[in-house]
């Protein structure tokens, strides 16, 4: 096997290194900054140079060599190197090469472009690590277009009725991803302090961004007539909304497609946006790669393995302790930056 | 079923009454007479016969999504509903339609006619031609179930902007036992039927459950106390040498307690009484489960007229000699109505709920602590001056429950809820000790926050011992206050109890599972209670 699970993480004997651990090792791989992915502790990290920024400014003073996407790095008797996983900026898929059998992790993916992520790219191996936090017949994304077309619409008549719009997002990658795809010209746009740190660091390496205002103790909301306010999740429904008055509140996130996640959140709207691949995208992305053996974590995983089996893949559960995209828990990073 | 989508999913997209309010009066000015008529019918609980059963459904929606039967179903306990889960798994619509909710209603009932191939022809064109949200309705029209988040108030409210009719008059007019077949808009909404009028009941006036200490009301004088007994709900209709008997849910029960025909030979007609049914015998009531037992039957056998013979209760009268008495005081038409039953002979099958006298709240509360040993479930009080108001209205009527029975028990299995709790686990198995075994006695499903659903879902995540299908059998480890209202034997059930209304009143998380209680203490609370 190139690649095997300990009780650290996803790890590679031939070179002697973890992919995302989730307890402390000696060399950790990391696919992208989120925090069930990155993780504080680790001797030495290897990530993407877009990918490092992110991981600096949430880990603090850790040590990290960069290194860009298809770059091939000898490391021990593997051969490896990341490749855009489309997932937010900088996320990487991670190829490993051991004695000619190559096996990809992929960490999070999504398949459709968003206009700010690195696009996927399928590649070819033997063994596939794959995600299935949406990996049921019952996710099924419509096209960004018409999602950030929805939320303009639903921005632009609260700005008409003088309401301010309040859209929970996660700080890193969904936030950016709307901030870059939504009409600015509707109004101003307003950000909490979390969402807006992650902006500096993703501008600061170059891209681009609509200007936003980050929300203050200060900040008056009769300033800002007509706002798109950026929440993180963990936010909304909190006295931190409170300023902005009967604001219509919405929440974007792949879990909006089911109709009663969509009434518990009891947020006015639910838009359906994930940075996951909905069925159609792991099933087709699966496929690209040319696998034989399939090895699914975070998610859906007990049915998606068995309707991968049916397919002839030669398909496995992988016990991970990656979280996907969750609804429940509020990131702690997040918390910690708010 | 365009213009009926955009309304659904106006509804669905807003918690706010008004906006609501706003978007199913617009509906009503401007939505064709028929499709308006099966809104209404819909939204007060009422729905064409099923034609097509969920089975079929379930299997013609993985053929046409090209996944294998199993998949669909654990599909479903994810998504929660059923309707749900085939609009989201079938590939996009390829034509469109602009037929009504009419059309697609009467669609659904011809199917009834059609033999299994034709039907399954059918509803695999109409998947074709519908979008998510439309396929979504048209599902949820075959299968029932229908929730759009609009109480029959807001509905009524919505229809009386729309028509200019005033609400109480309206909410009265939708009552009865009409279909969208047996009248049209204009016959059930703008002008008034005097046929129609003969069964037509009153909207229920109901109580909020009392929380304070009930010195908060004020001055004692101005309160009357009555046991609140655990039956049905009901109004008696005397009219036309006629009588009609209404559940509180709005359905027609004449036929279900024969016993009460008899009130025709003692009241005269233009009487409309409020009460409870309740199975009786021996002046006192039976448990409510020997009334359960009448309610499921449509006719009643002999045998089952004498175990539980059933009489009214009666709380109140709302109409006397053809008046309606709603707007005149409870104090006055609680006099009529003793006055009526006092008249009344012992085999007549109605009786007044006795009032229960008091000086100070102070005395009332040593009463209420008497409620179980009468078999009531405690006291109404209801202020003097009140007139008969519709639906749920705080202020004048209050229901002041004793406090329920609690037992400590510790939490075994776990199951996802359904709908809007359709991630969480929400459905716990609790059990007691006996001896060294945990003895799972009931169920319970409410009681905590959401936030306290949260914390148990993760907690159920890493702690799963075993799994049955979507059960989980976790370790036991919490022990749950389990709040009830009564206790009964139960043949059925490995305890050899059953409780009545069981719920999570708080999770102690001051206490470890070895501290919950035991079968002995259940079966002592049989003995004391049951
Ligand atoms: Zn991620
Ligand atoms: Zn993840």
């Amino acid at each position: 096997m190139v690649l095997s699970v300990t009780d650290q993480g996803i790890y590679c004997a031939a070179g002697d290194f973890h992919i995302d651990p989730w307890r402390p090792v000696d060399r950790a791989l990391i696919t992208h900054g989120h925090a069930d992915h990155a993780r504080p502790g680790h001797r030495a990290y290897l990530a993407t140079h877009a990918a490092a920024p992110v991981i600096r400014h949430r880990l603090g003073d850790v040590r990290i060599e960069t290194i860009g996407y298809g770059e091939p790095r000898r490391i021990g008797d593997a051969t490896v190197s990341f490749h855009p996983a489309g997932h937010v900026p900088g996320s990487a898929q991670i190829r490993v090469e051991v004695a000619g059998q190559v096996w990809v992790a992929s960490g999070d993916y999504k398949t459709a472009p968003d206009g700010l992520s690195e696009p996927f790219e399928p590649v070819p191996c033997h063994g596939f690590i794959t995600e299935c936090t949406f990996g049921l017949p019952v996710f099924s994304w419509a096209p960004q277009a018409q999602v950030m077309a929805d939320i303009d619409a639903w921005w632009a008549a609260n700005a008409a009725e003088g309401r301010a719009s309040v859209l929970g997002a996660y700080a890193l990658g969904k936030a950016q991803r709307i901030l870059a795809n939504v009409d600015a010209a509707i109004g101003p746009i307003l950000t909490h302090g979390a969402i807006e740190a992650t902006n500096a660091v993703l501008r600061a390496q170059g891209l681009a961004l609509p200007d936003t205002i980050q929300v203050t103790p200060e900040t008056d909301p009769r300033d800002h007539p007509g706002a798109l306010v950026l929440a993180t999740p963990s936010a909304l429904g909190t006295p931190w909304m409170r300023r902005f008055g009967p604001a219509s509140t919405a929440f974007a996130s792949g879990w909006m497609q089911l109709r009663g996640v969509r009434r518990r959140r009891a947020a006015d709207r639910g838009f359906v946006l994930s940075d996951h691949a909905d069925w159609d995208g792991l099933n087709t992305a699966i496929r690209a790669t040319g696998a034989e053996t399939v090895l699914v974590t975070h998610g859906y995983t007990a049915p998606f393995r068995r309707w991968l089996a049916e397919q002839g893949y030669d398909a496995h559960v992988l016990s991970t302790e990656y979280e996907g995209e969750s609804l429940d828990t509020p990131d702690p990073t997040e918390e910690a930056a708010a | 079923m365009k213009r009926f989508a955009a309304l659904f999913a106006a509804l669905d997209r807003t918690t706010r009454t008004t906006v609501k309010t706003a978007a199913l009066a617009s509906y009503f000015r401007s939505a064709p007479d028929r499709d308006k008529l099966w809104t209404i019918a819909l939204l007060s609980g009422r729905r064409p016969r099923r034609t097509v059963t969920t089975t079929a459904l379930r299997e013609w929606a993985a053929e046409r999504a090209g996944i294998p039967l199993w998949l669909f179903e654990e599909c479903y306990p994810v998504v929660g509903d059923l309707a749900e889960t085939i609009a989201l798994v079938l590939p996009p619509a390829s034509r469109t339609s602009d037929e009504p909710l009419g059309h697609w209603i009467d669609e659904i009932r011809a199917l009834a006619a059609l033999d299994e191939p034709a039907r399954k022809a059918r509803i695999l064109d109409a998947w074709d031609r519908l979008d998510a949200t439309e396929r979504f309705l048209f599902n949820k029209l075959i299968t029932g179930g229908f929730r759009l988040g609009v109480s029959q108030k807001l509905m009524t409210r919505a229809l009386s902007q729309a028509t200019g009719v005033a609400e109480p008059e309206l909410a009265h007019r939708l009552m009865g036992d009409w279909t969208p077949d047996s009248v049209t808009f204009d016959g059930l909404v703008l002008t008034r039927d005097p046929a129609a009028d003969l069964s037509r009941p009153y909207p229920f006036y109901l109580a909020y459950q009392l929380d304070d200490e009930p010195a908060a009301l004020g001055d004692p004088a101005d309160w009357r106390a009555y046991w609140k007994w655990d039956g049905i709900r009901g109004q008696l209709i005397l009219r036309g040498g006629e009588h009609f008997v209404w559940s509180r849910g709005e359905e027609l029960m004449t036929d279900r307690f024969p016993e009460l025909a008899a009130a025709r030979d003692f009241i005269p007609p233009g009487t409309v009484l409020d009460g409870e049914i309740l199975a009786w015998r021996d002046a006192a009531p039976l448990p409510f489960n020997a009334l359960q037992k009448r309610i499921g039957r449509k006719s009643v056998p002999k045998k089952l007229l004498a175990e539980a013979p059933v009489r009214l209760m009666a709380y109140d009268l709302l109409e006397w000699r053809g008046e309606d008495l709603r707007d005149r005081p409870f104090d006055d038409r609680r006099a009529r109505l003793d006055a009526l039953v006092a008249g009344l002979p012992p085999e007549a099958p109605i009786m007044a709920s006795p009032p229960v006298a008091f000086q100070d709240w102070t005395a009332l509360a040593a009463e209420r602590a008497r409620a179980r040993d009468l078999g009531a479930e405690g006291l109404m009080l209801k202020r003097g001056a009140s007139p008969y108001l519709a639906g749920r209205k705080k202020g004048d009527w209050w229901k002041w429950k004793v406090d329920p029975l609690t037992i400590d028990a510790v939490m075994i299995y776990a199951q996802a809820g359904h709908g809007r709790r359709a991630t969480l686990y929400t459905d716990f198995t609790f059990a007691v000790w006996d001896g060294p075994a945990l003895v799972p006695f009931t169920k319970a499903y409410s009681g905590l926050t959401d936030a306290e659903f949260r914390q148990i879902t993760q907690w159920v995540r890493k702690n799963t011992l075993d799994r049955f299908g979507p059960v989980r059998q976790v370790r036991p480890e919490h022990v749950f206050e389990i709040a009830f209202e009564g206790i009964q034997q139960s043949p059925r059930h490995k305890s050899g109890v059953a409780l009545r209304f069981p719920r999570m009143a708080r999770w102690r998380h001051d206490k470890p599972a070895s501290e919950a209680n035991t079968l002995a203490d259940l079966k002592d609370m049989l003995a004391q209670y049951g």
